[in-house]
């Protein structure tokens, strides 16, 4: 095990696909010679080269397609887009192509590629840099999608994404490259995709958090035990689509008890989607009704107050918490 | 029309016939050129213009391939027309997207290639797929929605694919399959297969983000990639005049650096020519090529379009300067075949689409456990 940040932990998982499969390369805006506007891919481009780690115009349609077409023929392209903002410019590409090619040619080409980038909020950005898009692509069938909110995690499911025969949404979160785990070494060291995590085992209230919301909750969780000794249990799913509802719904049976912590907004959330799920599955155990935190119905503000006040946080996760629990 | 040299009763025919006023002395054409909007009594005039060009590139090519690109097109038109009539029938559901009149267009480019080359096209698939090889049956069964077609029925008409002929689809979203080629042209240069990439896609496509991002990443990159435009003049019921600032897209080429061509796709030996001079640039030079290819398709855009946008006179006078009648004629006159052999390739175009309806009216429907299987690998 090595102490390293989100950022280092992706960087490690490129660098072993891209020496373990000739047929992976890595195509973005400033992902070679600038180092990854982000930093993810620092150092690859000259361990590579120009074949492996390619600088890609401004051009989000332009290099999904080509990606999408690469790996129609054989190839296993991880696509960077410097933020998940800009893939709606490509979304034909990665909704009308990608999602769609193994269906509609019934099963003789899949596209096992690999979207990637920073999704959500980072720090006042403003409405068009600050978007949570993934009920967005969870909503299509024929795409996984992927959110790790730890180091280990980030390596683990990068590495099986990179991996999967499928297309896959792997999103990361600008405001969390920097943060710190414990991660195993071992080249081999991967995370199967569609598998939950309980972050935090506890008894009386389940806090389901993806991304960024999931440190949020494990800081709720602690305070609440301090506060009012409730046992919190945060279950981070880590892939959206394939969910482990399971995992989750096993979690509601126990603690009879559900939040939802979300940095995307609420309509149409995959938070509501959850939610309706375990209704299904698991509403008999219910003690009190599902509360969701999500971001507000606008798009961010830039000022910092209104920002901080549009997304979730830790105060509105114990205030959730609280209610759920009648405290 | 002569009778077929059989007893099987013959089917309903496409009027192949000459055209008679192919015999007039025709006025000295102007030069085609794609910087003008050609009208239609210009179109004729070309008519001997082309087969004298045509006549001199038939001399450099083998009987055997010229009969067989022959039958090609002639398959291409009979199976067309048979899919109007099955589709009125209601054998055919959702979109149907029909080639008739753009036949040299697929034939012309794709007799030429190797046989891993790849070929991505727009929804208008049907006869591109079956000059790649895949079977007339597969064909007609996906366009029936059937087990037996090449995508299981899960496709239809706008989605052919198959592997096996290195059949990349069959696309829907117009000009989203540029991206694509473009990227399958990426594979073939990463893994140094030799492989070049035919990507097909209509005049209306060009006006898509997609056609100018994927045109800079091949000559930025060198890609083995030959875009080709098939300019039928209309987008749905949009003529290209009422959408295009430009009227040259052969032009548009000069602004990413690329090679180009403009083609006249009446003319089944001069694509053909242009085709193999931009496969040769992609196979040795790694380098893209855009063909504008100018067609004329005789039906609506697909077959719900009424058509009022255009005359019945229009496309009867472009119907004149058929590209089938045009080579039939060229062939007579080179004596590559004569009429009988011209009968007997209609025959088997006749034969070989009956083949492919009974075997979709034959083929079972999906199995009702298809419906979720394929949405993940």
């Amino acid at each position: 095990m090595a102490t390293m940040t989100i950022r280092d932990a992706l960087n490690q998982a490129l660098r072993e696909e891209l020496i373990r499969d000739e047929n992976v390369f890595i195509m973005g805006e400033e992902v070679a010679e600038y180092d990854g506007a982000y930093k993810v891919t620092r150092g690859l481009w000259k361990e590579f080269g120009d074949k492996r780690v390619v600088d890609a115009p401004i051009t989000e349609l332009g290099f999904a397609g080509l990606g999408v077409g690469a790996a129609m023929a054989g190839l296993r392209p991880v696509i960077e887009f410097m933020t998940w903002n800009f893939s709606i410019l490509a979304a034909d590409q990665i909704i009308n192509h990608a999602a769609k090619m193994l269906y509609m040619s019934g099963g003789e080409f899949n596209i096992p590629i690999v979207f990637r980038g920073p999704n959500g909020s980072a720090y006042q950005v403003s409405s068009q840099h600050s978007q949570a898009l993934e009920a967005m692509y969870a909503n299509f069938p024929g795409l996984k999608v992927v959110m790790p909110s730890n180091a280990a995690d980030a390596k683990g499911l990068l590495k099986s994404a990179i991996r999967d025969d499928n297309p896959v949404i792997f999103m990361e979160q600008e405001r969390m490259y920097g943060m710190k785990a414990e991660v195993p070494e071992d080249e081999d060291f991967t995370i199967p995709l569609g598998v939950a995590d309980v972050k935090r085992e506890g008894t009386d209230c389940t806090i389901v958090a993806r991304s960024m919301t999931v440190p949020m909750a494990l800081e709720a969780a602690e305070k609440i035990k301090e506060q009012f000794d409730v046992s919190v249990e945060v279950v981070d799913p880590r892939t959206i689509k394939p969910l482990d509802i399971d995992t989750i719904a096993n979690s509601v049976r126990k603690t009879n008890r559900l939040v939802i912590v979300e940095e995307s907004h609420s309509f149409a959330s995959v938070g509501a989607e959850i939610s309706h799920q375990i209704m299904d599955s698991a509403f008999d155990y219910l003690d009190a009704p599902i509360k969701r935190i999500s971001t507000e119905e606008t798009p961010m503000p830039y000022a910092k107050n209104l920002e901080a006040l549009a997304l979730p946080s830790v105060d509105k996760i114990i205030a959730a918490v609280k209610e759920v629990c009648y405290l | 029309m002569p009778k077929a040299a059989t007893s099987r009763k013959p089917e309903k025919r496409a009027n192949l016939s000459s055209p008679k006023t192919t015999k007039k002395a025709a006025p000295k054409p102007e030069k085609v050129d794609s910087s003008t909007f050609l009208d239609v009594e210009e179109a004729i005039r070309e008519y001997e213009d082309r087969k004298a060009s045509q006549l001199k590139a038939i001399k450099k090519v083998d009987k055997e391939t010229l009969r067989e690109m022959l039958y090609q097109m002639v398959l291409g038109r009979h199976f067309e027309e048979k899919c109007a009539e099955v589709y009125r029938m209601g054998k055919i559901g959702g979109f149907c997207h029909l080639y008739i009149g753009q036949e040299a267009i697929a034939i012309g480019t794709m007799l030429s290639l190797n046989k891993d080359d790849m070929v991505i096209t727009s929804y208008r698939d049907h006869v591109q797929a079956m000059v790649k090889g895949l079977s007339p049956e597969s064909v007609m069964a996906e366009l029936y929605g059937r087990e037996g077609g090449c995508v299981k029925g899960k496709g239809g008409s706008m989605h052919m694919f198959s592997k096996e002929h290195h059949f990349y689809g069959g696309h829907g979203i117009v000009g989203g399959q540029i991206g694509v080629g473009t990227g399958m042209a990426y594979a073939a240069k990463y893994k140094r297969t030799g492989q070049v990439v035919l990507c097909f896609f209509g005049e209306a496509a060009v006006n898509q983000g997609i056609f100018h991002e994927s045109l800079n990443m091949a000559e930025l990159w060198g890609l083995p990639v030959i875009y080709i435009c098939e300019n039928n003049r209309y987008g749905m019921g949009t003529s290209q005049k009422r959408a295009m600032s430009a009227r040259s897209i052969a032009k548009k080429a000069e602004s990413y650096e690329m090679a180009n061509e403009f083609v006249d796709g009446m003319d089944v030996m001069a694509v053909r020519g242009a085709t193999r001079r931009a496969v040769e640039r992609a196979r040795n030079e790694s380098k893209p090529t855009l063909l504008e290819i100018r067609a004329y398709r005789y039906m609506g855009h697909s077959m719900s379009d009424p058509g009022n946008y255009r005359t019945r006179e229009e496309i009867l006078k472009y119907q004149e300067r058929d590209p089938i009648i045009l080579f039939k004629d060229s062939l007579k006159e080179a004596k590559v075949l004569n009429e009988k052999d011209f009968d007997e390739i209609e025959q088997r175009a006749v034969e070989a689409t009956a083949s492919a309806l009974k075997f979709a009216d034959e083929s079972p429907y999906p199995s009702e456990s298809e419906l979720l299987t394929d949405v993940l690998a």
